[in-house]
């Protein structure tokens, strides 16, 4: 990370965790800076709770370091460390009310005016008319604010939270990630957030930490991720990507390179593409300009030439078309709804045209991170 | 618990009371039906006798008549003078039951929680051998107490050898047996329904207590006893009830001096064949359990808890 280190970064040093012979995380090294929203984004499975559970204390590593400034955590009790945890169940007391569920971390650090703060808590998640209602008793959206605010009184170094949105349907989701964001902004709380939903990691975190098998693929900045992903797993897991197989045909002047699809020659930028001979050339479906095959197209532009229409299916906003190559690879296109030029219909001729600067060239299975229910090429 | 909660439960409905149920309207009979044989069941093997008993307690011999020969003559001073008479042995039921019940809820509870939350594939063998004891007969199994705390065996010679009790201390034949038999007899009737109320605990919110500062004394404390308060009512129900009423560990590890209500009965209805007197004292101890474990309901509050 260029930023330098602030007094209360939270550092994993080489972090392994192994369940018998499954392991869950594997040689982790991450900084997350002081003050950050922090999204650790991946599938199910790919280490994301269990790393989270090792900063709260709740798992042993195996192997490595967690500090916490200059504070080394690794072997204090859960109940040790200035960190709160927002459970992906919420794990709300049944028997306590919503007032005693929030003074519960106050009370066992023996702090005074308990009364006072957990007001104050109920009110930055706007529930204080509640305070003397049992969890059963409030919706889940509800529910979800006071694991908020129990965890959020405490004052952490860095609040942990795990899929906190889950358990919601996707109108309220919508309405918390807003919210979360505001209240993390409101308290300046380092917060860790561990997702599967990449729009959910996307909207409100400002560093993004993709995660596949135990490590991290990628990390950067949400906009970093989409627009220039480093790994197929990344490019696919992180919206819809269109990649081609190519065969790099020259490293060629202005810091680009041509690679060669399937007898069509395609231009990347040098410093978004892999080195080696077999490269994935990838785009974005957005990216991409579906233009009549007769249609003249601007010299620069990387063209691929002898598509046919296959599907086309309006979504309002935009078109989404399926676009058969001559490779009879499929790939995707999304023209969003200007109003302006005719629309295509299944069995048209095209030509896709876009900007090289939007091309990456990456190593490796086309597949990855594909999600089963997402359309992708070559599927 | 809390006053506050306490007071709340106060003004609550009344504990064992049932809620108004819902008007079955024009639905089928068919539920009343399948009450009907635990109804007939209650009636004849419950009701009846209750009030064959109740019947019993206010006769008296009939005058120059055989023995065991008795008339109704509503004769209620058997009652006072019954009480009287016995009011030692009833405070020693009581009181040996409460121990009893004690004892068993503090050896219970760290055997159901171990088993509960750190047994893994062991739980399954652990609840067995929680159970084991009930293959063997109830009166083989207390006869066996007396062999473990004779004078010769090795429990107490080896507690007399690491001066924990007294060299001239005899255990047999004394109120510790007796309470220590109760103990033990009852203890699988405390530990299962603690087990079961422990287990249902979801392991995240023990989680959520540690990860809000709470020690493990604190979230032991905080936590998990309140939300196992359900299975320390049932299990201390279920101990203390029939072991205020026991005679068995009495008879079989006491002495004269160590005698509980129930021997008394015992010894009145089958050996001096003093019906009404027997009767009163089961009457009387029936109630006293009653009003005792109303109490002590409304106390522990179960209906506050989830």
């Amino acid at each position: 990370m260029a930023a330098p280190e602030q007094a209360g970064d939270l550092r994993l040093d080489s972090v392994s965790k192994r369940f018998g012979d499954f392991v869950a995380v594997d040689d982790l090294r991450l900084v997350v800076p002081q003050g950050s929203f922090f999204a650790l984004l991946g599938p199910s499975g790919c280490g994301k709770t269990t790393t989270l559970r090792m900063v709260a204390g709740l798992e042993e590593p195996t192997a490595g370091r967690i500090h916490l400034g200059d504070l080394d955590i690794t072997d204090r009790k859960p109940y040790q460390r200035p960190v709160n945890t927002v459970f992906q169940s919420y794990a709300l007391f049944p028997h306590l009310d919503v007032h005693e569920n929030v003074a519960f971390g106050l009370r066992r650090r023996g702090v005074r005016d308990v009364r006072e703060q957990v007001g104050q808590a109920l009110d930055l998640v706007q529930l204080g008319h509640l305070a003397r209602r049992k969890p059963a008793q409030l919706s889940g959206g509800q529910q979800q604010r006071i694991a908020l605010a129990r965890a959020i009184v405490n004052r952490p170094r860095v609040l942990l939270l795990d899929e906190p949105l889950g358990a919601l349907d996707l109108k309220l989701r919508r309405q918390m990630q807003i919210e979360l964001k505001r209240i993390q902004t409101e308290v300046g709380i380092t917060f860790v957030h561990v997702t599967h939903d990449q729009e959910e990691a996307m909207t409100m975190a400002d560093t993004v930490a993709v995660m596949n098998a135990g490590r991290i693929e990628q990390l950067g900045s949400p906009a970093d991720l989409y627009e220039a992903p480093r790994t197929t797993f990344v490019a696919n897991f992180l919206g819809q990507s269109n990649l081609v197989a190519a065969r790099r045909y020259e490293s060629g002047s202005a810091g680009l390179v041509v690679a060669d699809c399937y007898g069509q020659k395609v231009a990347v930028h040098a410093d978004r593409c892999v080195g080696g001979d077999e490269i994935l050339v990838g785009i974005r479906p957005e990216k991409v300009h579906l233009l009549p095959a007769s249609h003249p197209t601007s010299p620069g532009d990387n063209v691929l030439t002898g598509g046919v229409v296959v599907d086309a299916s309006f979504t309002g906003v935009s078109t989404q078309y399926l676009v058969r190559l001559p490779w009879s690879q499929e790939l995707t296109v999304f023209v969003q709804n200007l109003g302006a030029g005719g629309r295509f219909a299944p069995g048209d001729q095209v030509t896709l045209a876009w900007d090289p600067a939007h091309t990456f060239g990456l190593a490796g299975d086309a597949a990855a991170g594909v999600e089963s229910d997402v359309v992708t090429a070559g599927s | 618990m809390s006053i506050a909660a306490v007071a709340h439960t106060g003004s609550g409905p009344e504990p064992g009371q049932e809620p108004p149920a819902a008007t079955p309207g024009r639905r089928s009979s068919l539920p009343y039906w399948l009450l009907l044989p635990g109804l007939l069941w209650l009636f004849v093997f419950f009701a009846i006798p209750i009030f064959t008993l109740l019947g019993t307690s206010t006769q008296t011999p009939v005058p120059g008549g055989d023995v065991g020969a008795f008339e109704q003559t509503f004769r209620f001073a058997n009652y006072p003078e019954a009480v009287r008479e016995y009011t030692e042995q009833f405070v020693r039921s009581f009181v040996y039951a409460g121990l009893a019940t004690l004892f068993a809820l503090l050896i219970s509870y760290p055997l159901a929680y171990l088993i509960a939350f750190r047994a893994g594939r062991w739980r399954n063998i652990l609840l067995v051998l929680v159970v084991a004891p009930f293959f063997t007969s109830f009166i083989l199994r207390t006869i066996a107490w007396r062999q473990i705390l004779s004078e010769e065996g090795f429990v107490v010679s080896s507690l007399k050898f690491l001066h924990v009790i007294p060299q001239d201390m005899n255990v047999t034949a004394s109120a510790v047996a007796v309470v220590a038999g109760i103990t033990y007899n009852f203890l699988p009737f405390m530990t299962l329904p603690l087990y079961a109320s422990l287990e249902r605990i979801d392991p995240r919110l023990i989680e959520a207590g540690g990860d809000l500062y709470g020690s493990s004394f604190a979230v032991l404390r905080k936590v998990t006893f309140p939300l196992s308060m359900p299975g320390v009512v049932a299990g201390t129900l279920l101990t203390f009830i029939p072991a205020a009423g026991d005679y068995v560990n009495a008879a079989l590890l006491g002495t004269p001096r160590t005698q509980m209500i129930g021997n008394v009965v015992e010894s009145r209805f089958f050996r001096i064949v003093d019906y009404p007197t027997a009767a009163v004292l089961s009457f009387v101890l029936m109630a006293a359990i009653l009003v005792l474990v109303t109490l002590y309901i409304r106390r522990a509050g179960t209906e506050e808890l989830v």
